[in-house]
Parts: structure tokens; C-alpha cells; sequence
């Protein structure tokens, strides 16, 4: 009886779709049953009359029987990343699509391929693939499933089906003016407590991915200036001759500490780095979700709205209303998953980059 | 070293206290003066302590005993004083004389120079040390009766004998080039552990603002909430660490740095060497020339050019009488020359064994005080990881918890 009256209500209700939670359960209690594996490397420039731009090869294995091979291999260039990412927020509005690397690097990036670049993106796209297969809806994602497995030209032709840029610069503007005027005032209790997190946890996410870049700054710098300490010892232990081993000693000793500090630079700039700023991107996808959600709702409450000043025609409207609600119903439900979902990867990977960074403190101190 | 002055008297720098005066041109003026402690130490001590006796001196009157010490025993290598500007600061270092931390390792190095001199084998006997040890009022008038400052040789003319002595000996040469490389490497040292300690503090300070960050996030966090917060606390204590490590450091440096003050001194003693030497070699020369000019004289043979020579023949001879009366001076002088050369000689001699003696010496304190300073060193490397490896190791163990 109580689920009877939640499918009635606004009050947030457990993830309907029983699909869902099995897939919830496969895939991160557990991982040892993932059929999915994917992986994104060797960059390749490409030159052509009009532009250059760099293709990366994404291999995939799975064991599914909705692909017709066990493996694939094709090549895609970023402009393909944003399609997918865009196909997937436009097929599931408040699901959590994991954030892509930035288009450019606003301070100090000169060249757009080099080597350090290309290799932060490559990562980063890797890492954007599993975190969708990951997902136990976004998996199953048609569109998902075109990307890894379409050739060059099946992906083209495919591409230029389904709504044009025009429609999809209407939806945005549609929902720039919904997201104006509602979703807010009937917005239930969970997704305000869900923003008023958001706004604090995106405000120190970026704070604590300024301290970790200053910090990595400051460890630079503190390396080239330990570069030179050593030598100065090596130098002064030619003009001696009984300390002349002890200060050969202290050389040797300055040079294993420079090397120490490189790997633990190393080690912040492969782990730490990359998830704060990753984070940082989900805080604001995560935002926009939000939004997104409550601009569905919004949609439902402004029609609620008119409905109320025209009671006779009720009845041709309630099939209407009662579409909407069920989508605001389905939109409450993925997001919460999602979001729970969200949370607990979240936690997962902030406790085992930040363990992982004392484990670097560690090893460093130790040698 | 048995009769050490350093046995026989304890001596300690004890306090530094800020002091206003006026100075020579009656102007007022800050300026900070120390206090010395001095007590007898009884040879067979059994809880009976004698008496201290304190005086105040300030950082100028340090100075002037220095200055005094090294002009009375140029073949000594008198320990320097500490610095009297901070130099080699790195930023959060002050500058600034009166700054309470610059004093306080000013206080340490002045009763380490008074230690080093007390525990020479020569300086310790000196009679002005002592009453600078002992004797409060007069002390400024009687080492200005000593007259040392007219002894003290012109640095003109140090740098004069400096590039013109010709066979100074190698030992010496051999040192001057040792002080020069002693001096320019632990500059250099000093320098790049300045900026490496100011990094060091950068990355230290930095990992601070994760304790604030933490603290705020876990706010609103409800399982990480705990694991971040105390994480938190643990960064704050990394962060307030480097405090007092890098003030140990600090002593290190100041180690490092008697021992660039003390390349100073060997370059004194090698400049008097070449001074003396040099002094010699003029004298030497002086007389052969005048024991030239005496056989021409005699003889009636120009062998070598000279103005009055040419006069003469130009001009007429003089008579026998004249020259007569010229090569008796000249003889006079020859002889006065020769026992000049030959008291220089001795002279040279005994500075060059009782410098090089004291270089054994001070070339032994080096290699043990250096030895010891870089051992001390490592130790404070060690303790800063030690340190480090306590606090991850806590950190870890909160963010495991998250």
C-alpha cells in the first residue's frame, strides 16, 4: 500500500527498477563480474588541409551478447567524447554523466599537443569510458555502445541522425526559461539538502585542488633548489682532504632526497591531481543535474499550474499531468541512485587518492 | 692545554638586553648589550660554586678586542666574531639587528668566540682578554694604550706586498688558495640552503590549508566527516613542524658560517706572511744595491746606469774627499742593513713556525667541529623524517577511515 501512494506523491520513494539494482549490485560489489572492459591509448596526430587534431585508439572487451564480436578497435577523436557525453545527458537528464577533460587549459598552455596534455587527456578519457561502463544504466546506452564498437564513417553517418543542433539549442533555451521560473518552490526536502551540499562541497573541492597544485608548485621548486645543494658538497670536499668523504657523503645523501622528492611529485601529479580536478568537473555537472531536475519539475508544477485555472478541462489535461509526474517521479528516483551512487564513489576514491598520497609521504620519508 | 684559561673560568654570554645611549656624535641610538658571566671553577668542586661575576659589553667592544688580538698576534688565527648583519636570510628570517631571534644566536656565537679564545693555548693568556672578562670601566682606554692600533699594517700595503712578493712560501700560498675556496664554497652552501629552507617552508605551510579545508568539508559530510576532520588536524600539525626544525637548521648554518668567518682569518695570517716576506725581499734587495753602489764607488766602475753617475762624469768628478766620505756612510748603512736583513730573517722564520703551528691546530678544530656539524646535520634530516613518517602514518590511518 505505501508504494501505491509514493508512485502519487513527490516524496522520494527507493530506486523503482528492479534491472537497476541488480545492476548495482554487479557492478560494484562485485567487480570481478564487469563483461565490459575498455581502454583508451596510443595518440595519433593526424594532419589534414584544414585542421590538425590527435585520434586516440579505444580498445574494447566484453563477454555481452548484445555485441556481436568479443573485441573492438577503433579510433576516436575528442569532438566524438563530447558527442557521446552530450547523446548521454540528453537521453537520461538526471543521471550523473561522468565529467570529460576541458576543451583547452586556460594558463600557460601554448601549444595545445604537447606531450604532458595529450597524456593528462588520454587519462582522462580512459577514465571516462569505465566510469560509464561502470554505470548500471549508462551502460546499456545505445549510443555508448555505437561509440565503442562504430567504425570511422558508421560513426559520421550515425552522428548526423537524431535532433539537429538547432532542436538542441532550443531545448537549451526551453529550459534556460524554465529553469528561471520553477522547480524550486515544490522542490522536495532531499534536493534542497542535495544543492546546499553541492554548493559547499563544489566551493572546497576547488579550494582543495588550488592547495594540491601549490603544493605540487612548491615541491617543484624546492627540487631545483635541492638539484643544486648536492653538487656544492661534492665541490668543497675537492678542497679537503679528512672531511673530505663525509661531504661526498652529505652529496650523496641531498641526491637520494631530490630523488625521493620526484617520485612523490610524481605521485601527486598521476593520483591526487587528476581526481581533485575530476571531482571539481563533477561538482559542476553535478549542479547542472540538479538543475535539470528541478527544471522537469518545474515543467510539471507550471502545468499543474494552469491546469488549476482551467478545471473544466481536467480530464483531457490529467493524462498529460499524469506523464509529467511520472517523469518527475523517474527523474526523483534515478537522480537519488544516482546520487548515492555518486556519494559512495566519491568517498571511495577520496579516502583510497588521499591514503594514497600519505602512502607517498610515507615512502618518500622513509627513503 | 693545561694552563687554559678555559679550565681554570667559566665563562657564559647569558643575557642581551636592549639599550638606548647616546654615541660619539651625540646622537641617540639603540644598540644591544650582553652580559658576561665569569666563575672561577674550583679544582676540587663540591657544590661550593665562588662567586660570578657578571659585566655588560656590547657587540663593539667585541669588536675592538678582535681587532686588538689580531694585530698583537698576527701568527694566530683568531677566531672571528659572529656576524654582524643577519646575512643568508631566507624569508621568514628577519633582517633586522634588534629582531629577538638574530640577538639570541648573536648571544650564542659571542660566548662561543670568547670559549674559542679562552681555550687557545696563546690568546688565553692575554691580559686584555682578561679584563675584558673581568673589568668593567677603563677596560676601552687600556687597550687604546696598548697602542696596537699603530701597530696594525695599512691594507695598502698589504695588497701591495700581496701581488708583488716573489717567493713566498708554498705553504702558505697553498692556504691563501684553501681559505679563498673555503670561503667562496660554504658562501655558495649557505646561499642554497637559505632558498632550499624557504621551500621547504613553502610546501610545509601549504599542506596547512588542507587542516582548514578538511575541517570545513567535513561539515557536511556525514561518513567522512569524522576521518576528515582528524585527518585535518594532523595536516595542521605537519604544517606548525617546520617551525622548529628549520630553527635547528639554523644553528647548522651558523656553524657553517664561524667557519666562513674563520677563512677570513687564515687569509690574515697568510697576508702577513707574504707582508713579511715581502718586507724582506725589499730589504734584501735595498742592500745588495747598496753594497753595488759602494763598489763603484771604490772601484771607479759605472756598471749599471744611474743618474748621479752620469752627472759626475758630465758635469766633473768629485774629489776623493767626497767620496771618500760617501762609501764610509754607505758601509755604515751596509752593516745596519745586514743586521736588519738578518733580524728580518729570524723574524720570518719564527712567524712561519709558530703560524704554521697554530694552522695544525686550527686544521685539526676544523675537521672535528666541521665533521661534527655535518653529523649534526644528519641528525636533524633524520628527526625531520622521523617526524614526517609519525605524521602520514596517523594521517593514513584517518583517511582510511573516510
Amino acid at each position: 500500500d505505501t508504494s501505491l501512494a509514493e508512485v502519487n506523491s513527490f516524496s522520494p520513494s527507493m530506486p523503482i527498477s528492479p534491472s537497476s539494482m541488480i545492476n548495482q549490485y554487479k557492478f560494484e560489489d562485485e567487480p570481478e563480474l564487469r563483461d565490459l572492459f575498455i581502454t583508451v591509448d596510443d595518440p595519433e596526430s593526424h594532419i589534414t588541409a584544414i585542421e590538425t587534431f590527435i585520434t586516440y585508439r579505444v580498445v574494447t572487451k566484453t563477454s555481452r551478447g548484445e555485441f556481436d564480436s568479443s573485441e573492438y578497435e577503433v579510433r576516436r577523436r575528442y569532438q566524438d567524447f563530447l558527442w557521446l557525453k552530450s547523446k548521454l545527458e540528453e537521453a537520461h537528464p538526471t543521471l550523473i554523466i561522468p565529467p570529460l577533460p576541458e576543451k583547452f587549459i586556460m594558463k600557460g598552455m601554448v601549444e595545445r599537443f604537447n606531450d604532458e596534455f595529450i597524456e593528462t587527456r588520454r587519462k582522462a578519457l580512459h577514465k571516462f569510458l569505465n566510469r560509464i561502463a561502470d554505470h548500471p544504466t549508462l551502460t546499456f546506452n545505445e549510443d555508448f555502445k555505437i561509440f565503442l564498437t562504430a567504425q570511422a564513417w558508421e560513426l559520421s553517418s550515425h552522428k548526423k541522425q537524431g535532433p539537429g543542433l538547432l532542436s538542441r539549442m532550443g531545448q537549451t533555451v526551453r529550459a534556460v526559461a524554465s529553469s528561471v521560473r520553477g522547480g524550486v518552490k515544490n522542490r522536495p526536502e532531499m534536493f534542497t539538502e542535495m544543492n546546499e551540499y553541492m554548493e559547499t562541497f563544489s566551493q572546497k573541492i576547488n579550494v582543495l585542488d588550488k592547495i594540491a597544485h601549490r603544493i605540487y608548485k612548491e615541491e617543484r621548486e624546492y627540487f631545483s633548489e635541492m638539484k643544486e645543494y648536492g653538487p656544492i658538497h661534492t665541490l668543497w670536499s675537492a678542497s679537503e682532504e679528512d672531511i673530505a668523504d663525509s661531504l661526498k657523503g652529505v652529496a650523496s645523501c641531498i641526491d637520494k632526497c631530490c630523488k625521493a622528492t620526484e617520485k612523490r611529485m610524481a605521485g601527486l601529479s598521476e593520483n591526487l591531481l587528476p581526481i581533485l580536478h575530476e571531482y571539481v568537473l563533477y561538482s559542476e555537472i553535478l549542479m547542472g543535474v540538479l538543475k535539470r531536475r528541478d527544471q522537469i519539475q518545474g515543467e510539471l508544477d507550471s502545468r499543474i499550474d494552469t491546469l488549476a485555472n482551467k478545471k473544466t478541462e481536467q480530464d483531457l489535461f490529467s493524462e498529460e499531468i499524469g506523464k509529467l509526474e511520472d517523469k518527475v517521479e523517474c527523474a526523483n528516483n534515478a537522480l537519488k541512485a544516482d546520487w548515492d551512487r555518486w556519494k559512495q564513489n566519491m568517498q571511495y576514491d577520496m579516502r583510497s587518492t588521499f591514503t594514497n598520497m600519505a602512502e607517498n609521504n610515507l615512502r618518500y620519508y622513509e627513503e | 692545554m693545561e694552563d687554559c684559561l678555559a679550565k681554570k673560568m667559566e665563562i657564559t654570554v647569558s643575557e642581551a638586553e636592549k639599550r638606548t645611549g647616546r654615541n660619539a656624535m651625540n646622537m641617540q641610538e639603540t644598540y644591544t648589550a650582553y652580559l658576561i658571566e665569569t666563575r672561577a671553577v674550583e679544582s676540587q668542586g663540591e657544590g661550593q660554586c665562588a662567586p660570578m661575576d657578571s659585566l655588560w659589553r656590547r657587540y663593539s667592544e667585541f669588536e675592538l678586542l678582535r681587532n686588538y688580538l689580531s694585530v698583537t698576534y698576527p701568527h694566530i688565527v683568531v677566531p672571528p666574531l659572529p656576524e654582524k648583519r643577519a646575512d643568508f636570510v631566507w624569508h621568514k628570517l628577519s633582517a633586522d639587528n634588534m629582531d629577538p631571534d638574530f640577538v639570541e644566536r648573536r648571544r650564542i656565537g659571542l660566548e662561543n668566540f670568547l670559549l674559542r679564545v679562552a681555550s687557545h693555548p696563546v690568546l688565553c693568556q692575554d691580559k686584555i682578554f682578561y679584563s675584558f672578562l673581568t673589568q668593567e670601566g677603563g677596560w676601552k682606554e687600556m687597550v687604546n694604550e696598548t697602542g696596537f692600533q699603530l701597530k696594525a699594517d695599512s691594507r695598502l700595503k698589504a695588497l701591495n706586498a700581496t701581488f708583488r712578493v716573489k717567493n713566498p712560501d708554498k705553504r702558505f700560498t697553498e692556504l691563501k688558495h684553501y681559505s679563498d675556496e673555503l670561503q667562496s664554497v660554504i658562501s655558495h652552501l649557505l646561499r642554497v640552503r637559505a632558498r632550499v629552507a624557504d621551500r621547504l617552508y613553502g610546501v610545509y605551510k601549504v599542506h596547512g590549508n588542507y587542516g582548514r579545508v578538511f575541517s570545513e568539508w567535513s561539515a557536511i559530510e556525514k561518513e567522512m566527516g569524522d576521518g576528515l576532520q582528524s585527518a585535518g588536524h594532523h595536516m595542521d600539525v605537519y604544517a606548525a613542524s617546520i617551525d622548529d626544525i628549520l630553527e635547528e637548521e639554523e644553528h647548522y648554518a651558523d656553524q657553517l658560517k664561524e667557519y666562513l668567518f674563520y677563512a677570513e682569518a687564515l687569509r690574515a695570517v697568510c697576508r702577513k706572511h707574504e707582508l713579511m716576506q715581502y718586507d724582506l725581499e725589499m730589504a734584501a734587495q735595498d742592500l745588495t744595491s747598496k753594497k753595488q753602489q759602494c763598489e763603484e764607488l771604490a772601484t771607479g766602475t759605472v756598471r749599471t746606469f744611474s743618474l748621479k753617475g752620469m752627472t759626475s762624469k758630465l758635469f766633473g768628478q768629485e774629489t776623493p774627499e767626497q767620496r771618500e766620505a760617501k762609501i764610509k756612510a754607505l758601509e755604515e748603512q751596509i752593516q745596519e742593513g745586514e743586521e736588519q736583513l738578518k733580524s728580518k730573517n729570524l723574524e720570518g722564520r719564527d712567524f712561519v713556525k709558530s703560524a704554521w703551528a697554530d694552522i695544525e691546530r686550527f686544521k685539526e678544530q676544523k675537521n672535528h667541529d666541521l665533521k661534527e656539524a655535518l653529523i649534526s646535520y644528519a641528525v636533524m634530516q633524520i628527526s625531520m623524517c622521523k617526524k614526517g613518517i609519525q605524521v602520514w602514518t596517523n594521517a593514513k590511518e584517518c583517511f582510511s577511515k573516510m
